[in-house]
């Protein structure tokens, strides 16, 4: 909030003319009704591997993490450009490969990835789109000095946290949006739905029938599930609820099948559909891969879009960048050292106490070294893990991100927070909400804002111009 | 709508509209627990047997002592029919069924499972039975009040009070069900008045001891009892007053989908044959038998409801 000066940063001088004006005691009083109002609509997550424990809130900040007009335009350009990119990626991988052709990304880093569909060769999914829904993980270094994190293109979760961020602070503090122009993020749900129903397949016949796939209540993201199909009044089906019908994907209801065009699947790829993925799986729908071959439903995201966010692509994303648009990346990437690779696996090796690794499939903060903050012993016990299996991990610096304010018991304390923005494609466009979601550390002096890891979340402001 | 989503409401309708029985259930079972500790142990046998548990319970227990049954009764997590097992069961139904309610209804079904679950943490003391078990109650009003205040008039509300109005008439038959003997050698022998404290059990665990004074006066009698609890229509735990609700729901939900149901014939069948003669002709025919032949109809209609609305495949 403060800059180098240690002057206030301009975006935040409305907000600290409140705040400062404001009582303590109040603020905190606030802050508890909001811990109970999230607990009452049930934002909560169960911790994966922890069944029987209760479950969980993330802890909310109530200070705003503001962003200047100008700092927003410049983001939602750079990733406009890198979500242009991903889709034509995906799009060129599963169709003539000239990424490959030309030598840009090695052959190997596909062909033997999981996460590549070889069954999506050549398929083209309704509207030529890949990426209906994407995340784009950002962190801030400085004065205008922005990197992206990380893709997400699989199902970008956290959308409901960024509405019902804002829904509570627009309920406890109404006085402060009269003061700050700040931009509106409630039309997400309308514009998904727009977004998706722009998408629908060649068999949809007038109005296009939405619906969210979810695993069901046992989900750690349920809430959310339930939330955007009650926010966009889609149904929310799980796999039981759905079969094929005369060549369609048809769910359930109490007056018989009736066809979905859309199916918003919150379900990874494997367990779409056991016929032709995880026989074992129960959450999909047996044979709904024919029927989206057919162009009788539109999946979103589409399947094999998983290949455009894994870790190990992620160092080659300027390149990927600049061959689908010709031009340099707008949004820099983190420099990544490939642990695949001898020369780059030595120099992280010899650095470990100073580097963040990351598993190359992982996600949510799990199996990964923050050396800085890692004890001898911690470091050393992953240093094993890497020399077994090098191919496993990436390494990045460790960054000095910006830190934002947070409400303690002992006043302001300075965070570490990134930011979520979420994107939306279909042939008519992409739309960008303002802000996102913005993760915080917690823990003083941490770096890990995954919620797993217990790190919150906070509201996110773009200021109007 | 989802034949998924209906059948959760559905269910969460009946599940809540359990756990409210139940706890009337233990309070009556415990005010004769409190004045009549010697016949305790047979009461509360005829209230596990009336909720359906009686062998679970003794399959973990030895005796019917008042607070155990009465643990077992709110809290067992292994009692399928406890209250806190029922809750967590009406709160699942509410998350599955999350988009066809208001935030309102889903808000006071959290709400109430927290504030519950809190109170039932530990085993409750035997002074603050009473105001827990008025909690019970109370949450399970709000939840009513809201779903009749904010949910539109469409096929999931109705579903939802199909659900409401199948449970309770199964409660009502089974509370009688239970106590019919108790009823019967006072129709043989005319005139002679039967148990106070028992009648007065069986009336309060439907809430209404203090409705039939009002309309039968002093006078307690085994036929009126029964008339009371079986056929008369203003009174909104007998049968024939949840099968009128039934019928309407059904009715309801014929005319919406433009679809005539078995269902919906069953339901016009039970309201004909079961609840239209006089309650002398049940008594002659068996109160028991006639009970018995309720219940089995009731859990068919059910089981109509769910075919006929595809709540599963």
């Amino acid at each position: 909030m403060t800059d180098e000066g240690g002057g206030v940063r301009p975006s935040y001088r409305d907000y600290f003319e409140w705040f400062d004006r404001e009582d303590a005691l109040r603020i905190h009083r606030k802050a508890q009704q909001a811990e109970a109002f999230f607990r009452t609509i049930g934002i909560t997550f169960n911790v994966y591997g922890d069944a029987d424990a209760d479950e969980r809130l993330i802890p909310f900040d109530v200070v705003p993490r503001i962003i200047a007009a100008r700092e927003w335009r410049r983001l939602s350009r750079g990733i406009e450009q890198r979500v242009r990119a991903l889709n034509a990626f995906l799009h060129d991988i599963y169709h003539r490969q000239e990424i490959l052709r030309a030598g840009r990304v090695p052959v190997d880093l596909i062909a033997r990835n999981d996460a590549f569909l070889p069954m999506m060769m050549g398929m083209d999914p309704p509207g030529g789109i890949y990426t209906h829904i994407s995340g784009i993980d950002i962190v801030r270094t400085g004065p205008d000095e922005f990197y992206v994190l990380e893709d997400n293109a699989r199902t970008p979760s956290g959308v409901s946290y960024m509405l019902e961020n804002r829904e509570t602070m627009l309920q406890m503090f109404p006085e402060l949006f009269a003061k700050v122009a700040v931009r509106e993020v409630g039309d997400y749900p309308i514009n998904l739905l727009k977004s998706l129903s722009a998408c629908a397949p060649p068999m949809c016949g007038g109005t296009p029938t939405v619906a969210v796939l979810t695993p069901g209540i046992h989900n750690s993201a349920y809430f959310e599930h339930s939330f955007l199909a009650d926010q966009m009044g889609a149904e929310l089906v799980e796999g039981h609820d759905l079969r094929v019908v005369d060549g369609r994907i048809a769910m359930r209801t109490t007056q018989g099948y009736r066809a979905i065009d859309v199916l918003y699947r919150r379900v990874d790829d494997d367990f779409l559909d056991p016929l032709n993925f995880r026989p074992d799986s129960l959450l999909g729908v047996p044979g709904i891969w024919d029927v989206y071959r057919a162009g009788g439903i539109t999946i979103a995201n589409a399947p094999g879009t998983g290949i455009a966010d894994d870790k190990a692509l992620y160092s080659y994303m300027p390149d990927i960048i600049e061959f689908y648009t010709g031009e340099k990346a707008l949004l820099p990437n983190v420099p990544t050292w490939r642990c695949s690779e001898e020369e780059h696996c030595r120099e992280v090796l010899d650095r470990l106490p100073e580097l963040v690794v990351k598993e190359v499939h992982g996600s949510g903060g799990y199996g990964m070294l923050v050396g800085p903050a890692a004890s001898k012993r911690e470091i050393a016990a992953f240093r094993k893990k890497l020399e077994a299996n090098p191919a496993n991990y990436i390494a990045q610096p460790t960054l000095s991100l910006s830190t934002v304010p947070i409400f303690t018991k002992a006043g302001l304390a300075p965070r570490h927070v990134d930011l979520r923005p979420f994107v939306l494609m279909s042939p008519q466009g992409l739309t960008i909400t303002p802000g996102g979601l913005t993760r915080v550390a917690m823990k003083r002096g941490s770096l890990v804002v995954n919620s797993s890891q217990g790190g919150g979340t906070k509201d996110t402001w773009v200021l109007e111009d | 709508m989802l034949g998924k989503t209906a059948g959760a409401l559905f269910w969460m309708a009946r599940y809540l509209e359990r756990s409210e029985n139940n706890a009337r259930l233990i309070d009556a079972g415990f005010r004769i627990a409190l004045t009549r500790w010697q016949t305790a142990p047979s009461e509360w046998k005829s209230i596990l047997g009336t909720a359906g548990v009686d062998q679970a319970f003794m399959a973990a227990h030895d005796d019917y002592s008042s607070a155990r049954v009465v643990d077992f009764l709110l809290r067992d997590p292994a009692n399928p029919s406890s209250i806190v097992s029922l809750l967590k069961r009406a709160r699942d139904n509410a998350r599955t069924a999350r988009t066809a309610l208001t935030r309102e209804v889903w808000e006071a079904v959290n709400t109430s499972w927290m504030t519950l679950t809190g109170l039932l943490r530990r085993q409750v003391r035997e002074d603050d039975l009473p105001d827990v078990l008025a909690a019970i109650r109370q949450q399970n009003a709000q939840v009513r009040g809201v779903l009749a205040g904010t949910m539109l008039r469409d096929d999931g509300y109705n579903f939802a009070r199909l659900g409401t109005f199948l449970e309770r008439a199964d409660n009502t038959a089974r509370i009688l069900d239970v106590k019919y003997y108790l009823l019967l050698p006072s129709v043989a022998h005319i005139g002679s008045s039967i148990d106070n404290v028992q009648w007065e059990t069986i009336l309060r665990s439907v809430s209404a001891h203090r409705a039939y004074r009002w309309l039968y006066g002093a006078e307690i009698s085994a036929l009126k009892i029964a008339e009371f609890l079986i056929l008369y229509r203003q009174m909104p735990r007998s049968l024939a007053f949840c099968c009128d609700k039934m019928q309407d729901n059904l009715d309801w939900l014929q005319r919406g989908y433009g679809e005539e149901t078995e269902a919906g014939r069953m339901a016009r069948t039970i309201c004909r044959d079961k609840l239209s003669a006089p309650i002398q002709s049940i008594f002659d025919g068996g109160l028991h038998e006639y009970l018995r032949g309720f219940l089995t109809a009731n859990a068919m209609l059910a089981q109509q409801i769910e075919r006929d609305y595809r709540f599963v495949e």
